[in-house]
């Protein structure tokens, strides 16, 4: 058998099988293998593209999260600030309204001691000039013939003596 | 290409140059029937010899011849030079060595048909089984299975080998037609692929020298050869009949044509010859190498184990070379047939 004349049995044989082979594997393996890897990388590259648009997703709320939050710290801080700031106007106005209060009733009391000491000073003046009146009776021994005019006396006597003192 | 000219080289200092013609030295031990008896084919598998006995496989032959019709026995009633029913083996000096002849009036006549099943049938039958399993236990994952699991372990690893070949070869090289050609270019690519390891497993039913064997590389050179041609665009075919080209040069000697048509048989002829060639000489070296072992028995027993040494560790490197071979072959083919188809594939240019 020569290496280099192709060998007619061997060429036939060949033709068969391999045809046979080519055609088995053409119609049953090959399309199935290869569709479904096919099929798989499509499949593999469209999950990517999902994942992705998803971690886009994520990422847009996680930044509008992260908005929100901002935001509720910044209302807080502002709530936190007016409620201090009221805070403050209630205990300032607290005071004010204690110290007008606290005024008034010193203020009343002082009136009302004034009151009192010009009842005191007179029932006292009274008491005094009654007093006055026995004593300068006794002094003068006289009765003077109206009451009205004694008493004007006196009460000119008085303020002359309370201007002296 | 360079490591096998150096083992050649290697080779060619030892000293049995007187061995390497039809020569036997004194053990009996002839390097080309041995070489060529591998490479070759043969009408019964020889396995070994024991205890004196030949161990082998013997094939059916089935011939077919104007005198006595189709005659189909078993290659072990002709062995030994006996004749069966005017067959025998051709005369070794003659015509028609290891053929099986009919002798009418004395003279060795060729049977009109032999379709034998020899040594190399039989592996490529074996080998074209061993192709379908492999396809099939990936392809039969799928019946089971959706195609969002891809398949485990080997069959993970053959259908990553599968997609790499349509994806790297297959894809680039033919273009957007590739689906309808790449079930022929895998089939191409994974059959020369088995047969070429195939054919480096020395134990039966591997080692025989399939795609070292130009019947073989001839018939998958015609199947390209037909894919080429026969899905041929247009534009293909006007390139070639009316090319391009200056009109004295078409017209009325039709020059450009006949070197186009000449083109369409050589890259065929390219590919069956590239194949063949690569293939038997890896197998030739490692023979050579093996050979080594036996030949330098008459040097001595010091010599010859040296020699047994270096020669092994040769063979185990050509080996590891030849697998190497065996995908790069497989490789070359089918991204050279992927090019031709994608070359006959061209569209008008607009």
């Amino acid at each position: 058998m020569s290496l280099l004349t192709p060998d007619g049995g061997l060429v036939f044989w060949m033709l068969l099988a391999f045809g046979i082979v080519f055609f088995i594997l053409a119609k049953f393996a090959w399309p199935v293998i290869t569709g479904a890897a096919e099929k798989r990388t499509n499949f593999i590259n469209t999950s990517m593209e999902s994942a992705k648009e998803a971690n886009r997703k994520l990422a847009e709320i996680k930044t509008e999260a992260d908005g929100i939050i901002a935001d509720a710290y910044e209302q807080r801080t502002q709530i936190m600030k007016e409620t201090a700031e009221s805070r403050d106007k209630i205990i300032s106005d607290a005071k004010d309204k204690a110290s007008s209060e606290a005024r008034k009733i010193i203020e009343d009391a002082n009136v009302q001691i004034e009151r009192q000491k010009q009842e005191v000073m007179a029932s006292y003046r009274k008491e005094v000039s009654e007093a006055a009146v026995q004593i300068a009776e006794k002094i003068l021994r006289r009765e003077l013939a109206k009451d009205g005019e004694q008493m004007a006396l006196i009460n000119s006597m008085l303020d002359e003596l309370n201007k002296q003192q | 290409m360079r490591w096998r000219i150096i083992a050649v080289l290697l080779l060619m200092c030892l000293p049995f140059a007187g061995y390497s013609e039809k020569t036997e030295d004194s053990t009996g031990f002839n390097i080309n029937d041995v070489i060529f008896g591998h490479i070759g084919d043969s009408y019964e598998w020889h396995i070994t010899e024991w205890k004196g006995e030949p161990v082998a496989v013997y094939l059916p032959v089935i011939v077919y011849s104007k005198t006595s019709g189709f005659n189909v026995f078993s290659s072990k009633k002709l062995c030994e030079g006996n004749n069966y029913k005017g067959f025998q083996y051709g005369d070794p000096d003659g015509k028609y060595s290891d053929k099986v002849v009919e002798i009418v009036n004395g003279n060795e006549v060729k049977p009109l048909i032999d379709i034998s099943i020899t040594k190399n049938v039989l592996g490529l039958f074996f080998n074209c089984a061993v192709l379908l399993v492999l396809a099939f236990s990936v392809s039969s994952w799928y019946k089971k299975h959706s195609y969002e699991t891809p398949p485990k372990g080997l069959r993970g690893g053959i259908e990553m080998f599968i997609i790499s070949v349509e994806d790297d070869i297959i894809k680039p090289c033919v273009g957007e037609n590739y689906r309808k050609f790449s079930p022929y270019l895998l089939t191409a690519f994974f059959f020369i692929f088995v047969n070429n390891i195939m054919g480096l497993v020395p134990i039966f039913p591997g080692g025989a020298n399939l795609t070292g064997n130009i019947a073989i590389t001839f018939v998958l050179a015609m199947f390209t050869f037909f894919m080429v041609n026969i899905f041929g665009s247009k534009t293909y075919w006007k390139d070639i009949l009316w090319p391009d080209v200056p009109v004295w040069m078409k017209a009325p000697m039709p020059l450009m044509p006949l070197i186009e048509i000449f083109g369409l048989f050589t890259k065929p002829f390219a590919l069956m010859i590239r194949l063949f060639a690569n293939t038997l000489a890896g197998h030739i070296i490692i023979l050579s190498l093996t050979c080594v072992v036996f030949i330098t028995v008459s040097l001595g027993a010091v010599l010859n184990g040296f020699m047994s040494v270096v020669a092994i560790l040769f063979i185990v490197f050509m080996d590891l070379m030849e697998i190497l071979v065996a995908y790069i072959q497989a490789y070359v083919f089918t991204i050279l047939s992927s090019i031709f188809i994608g070359m006959a594939q061209v569209k008008e240019e607009e």
